[in-house]
């Protein structure tokens, strides 16, 4: 844990960047709110595999979901949802500025909330295995989740559906909080402060505790009378949420669902979440926002200019981090710095050791 | 004085080892109990039929007059009933103070889990680590102490649990001959002062001698002998046990 002064620097830091670098680097604004989807689906990610060291590889579910749920709410609202999808979507049918923005807000909250859900009735089924055994499990109904889609015609099936586009006023890009990228913006890095903030209360309380001590020795908690199985569905139902309306904002800004390259894109999204929390710092709060911003310039950079060498070079870093950072960022700063994180000799006490000796 | 854990007829099979077989015991509230017996004879196992990590196959484990052999592990430990690890298990990546502090007995209400950790816990946390000697220690992570020291932490992070019984598993094993005396010297304090009734599987002879006033000795998964310490010193059978005269 770092200091409180730190943090705050950190924090301060980070608003900062948020607030200006949409007017700084205005060609970018994609690239930057796809950066704050990444820090949310790290910090999530990070519930899971970095506090509780239980490596699930089906949080992408929750994000997929969401995805669906939050255009099919919006496109529900306004139209009949088997009519959008055989028409081909926005070719057809176009919200009015009133209907999109009733549907966004109902579909963002449906978003959350029914993953969290699923969370916490899937959790209560599988939270019980452990080890290799949850994380294969997880991937197993990742992989299915992303099936499944396909095989759901409301939804488009495998050819996906459109998602509304930001509604026009006179053939004319509504003016709201800067038009559609803009507003996108504006909801990433929103979304990302209040999983900050949540899970840093969170980290703060008697639960973020508890998940550390089921990651470091589960069979301790439960034999100190923690009933673990409770703290470890919460802590899922957390990460749902949060997963959830990242897939329904990331869901608009790309305009286009597919289910198994966009929605349950295990094999990308479901992959960098659980590198971006490595390279960070597993466990930390700060580690998976500090990996995800490396990972995104370092992905942009690659996709951008070494365009068919990314995933050679996406391997490369993968092979870096585990020789050189096997515990990321944060992990090797509190090696080189432990003083930054409290954990001092108090040699000033000393006699309390003696004390022991003696017998009294 | 009464009776605080009524072990009855408790039987653990694992396949065709015979791990307990018609094991009973009774320790009275307020001892301190040892239990002794050669390498696999089934202590340990006694133990964890005990505090419920596996399903017993016959008898019943009574605490407190509660049945507890169909209640689950963290059931049975908010009772009051801790046990230690042979092998210590402590939360490696957390510093002594979290150790400490998260181990504190509260609540387990689902309004509560996200609460903060009161400020006075600091405090209590901070005497139990000073009187197990690891005080200047404290904010290290757990898992860089030795192995030794890590005994010690998990002895008083079952203290600050403040249990009614508590069960050690070779508190002493990879102490030092004189941290030995020392915590032996706690042992009987925490008995004393916290009311904490003990029950310790102990190796070491001249530590199960000193602190226990009364000894049960396992052999082969059976109740070999019991009795006061003296009467188990001269006991033909517990020698022919640990001597191997079969």
């Amino acid at each position: 844990m770092l200091s409180d002064k730190k943090e705050l620097s950190g924090i301060t830091l980070i608003i900062l960047f948020g607030v200006l670098s949409p007017i700084l680097f205005p060609n970018y604004r994609i690239q930057l709110s796809e950066l704050w989807i990444f820090m949310v689906f790290a910090s999530t990610w990070n519930i899971q595999g970095g506090k509780m060291g239980y490596n699930s590889f089906g949080n992408i579910i929750f994000f997929g979901l969401g995805m669906y749920l939050c255009a099919s709410t919006q496109i529900a609202y306004a139209f009949d949802l088997a009519e959008w999808t055989a028409a081909g979507g926005v070719k057809t049918f176009v919200h009015t500025a009133s209907q999109y923005f009733i549907g966004l807000p109902l579909g963002l909250i449906i978003a959350g909330l029914v993953p969290a859900l699923i969370a916490g009735f899937l959790g209560s089924l599988i939270l019980g295995l452990r080890g290799h055994y949850f994380a294969i499990c997880t991937l197993g109904i990742g992989i299915a989740a992303g099936e499944f889609a396909t095989s759901v015609s409301i939804w488009g099936g495998g050819q996906g559906m459109t998602v509304p586009v930001w509604p026009k006023v006179d053939g004319q890009d509504l003016d709201f909080l800067g038009g559609g990228m803009n507003f996108f913006y504006t909801l990433s890095f929103l979304l990302f402060v209040s999983t900050f903030f949540t899970l840093r209360w969170l980290f703060s309380t008697r639960f973020g505790l508890i998940l550390t001590a089921i990651r470091d020795n589960e069979d301790k908690a439960e034999a100190m009378g923690i009933p673990t199985m409770r703290y470890k569905v919460t802590g899922w139902v957390f990460s749902a949420f949060f997963m959830g309306i990242a897939g329904g904002i990331y869901g608009n800004i790309n305009g286009y669902i597919e289910p198994t390259e966009v929605a349950f894109a295990g094999a990308t999204f479901g992959v960098y979440m659980v590198l971006m929390t490595i390279l960070g710092g597993k466990g930390t709060l700060w580690g998976p926002i500090i990996g995800a911003l490396v990972f995104q310039v370092f992905k942009e950079f690659f996709w951008t200019f070494f365009l068919g060498w990314q995933l050679v070079a996406l391997g490369f870093l993968i092979i870096v981090i585990v020789v050189f950072f096997p515990e990321g960022i944060m992990g090797w700063l509190r090696q080189k710095k432990p003083a930054w994180f409290g954990e001092v000799v108090d040699s000033k006490a000393r006699l309390a050791q003696v004390k022991i000796n003696t017998n009294d | 004085m009464t009776n605080i854990l009524e072990v009855n007829n408790v039987s653990k099979f694992f396949g065709g080892v015979k791990a307990n077989e018609d094991i009973s015991l009774n320790i009275k509230q307020g001892s301190i109990v040892g239990l002794i017996g050669p390498n696999g004879s089934g202590k340990t196992t006694l133990f964890n039929s005990i505090v419920g990590t596996h399903p017993i196959d016959k008898g019943s484990i009574k605490f407190e007059g509660q049945e507890l052999s169909t209640m689950l592990v963290d059931k049975i430990a908010t009772l009051g009933l801790l046990r230690t690890f042979q092998q210590t298990k402590i939360y490696g990546q957390m510093s002594c103070m979290m150790n400490m502090k998260i181990s504190k007995k509260v609540s387990n209400d689902y309004s509560r889990i996200f609460d903060k950790l009161p400020k006075e816990l600091d405090e209590e946390a901070e005497q139990i680590l000073s009187f197990v000697g690891l005080y200047e220690k404290r904010n290290l992570r757990a898992g860089e102490l030795s192995f030794g020291q890590q005994k010690l932490l998990e002895l008083a992070m079952a203290l600050m649990n403040k249990p009614k019984m508590l069960m050690l598993d070779e508190p002493t094993a990879g102490i030092n001959p004189t941290l030995i005396n020392g915590i032996i010297d706690r042992l009987i304090k925490i008995n004393d002062k916290y009311k904490i009734t003990l029950f310790v599987i102990e190796h070491n002879m001249r530590v199960v001698m000193n602190l226990a006033q009364h000894i049960f000795c396992m052999a082969h998964g059976k109740m070999l002998a019991n009795g006061k310490p003296a009467e188990i010193k001269n006991d033909k059978r517990v020698i022919d046990a640990y001597l191997g005269a079969h």
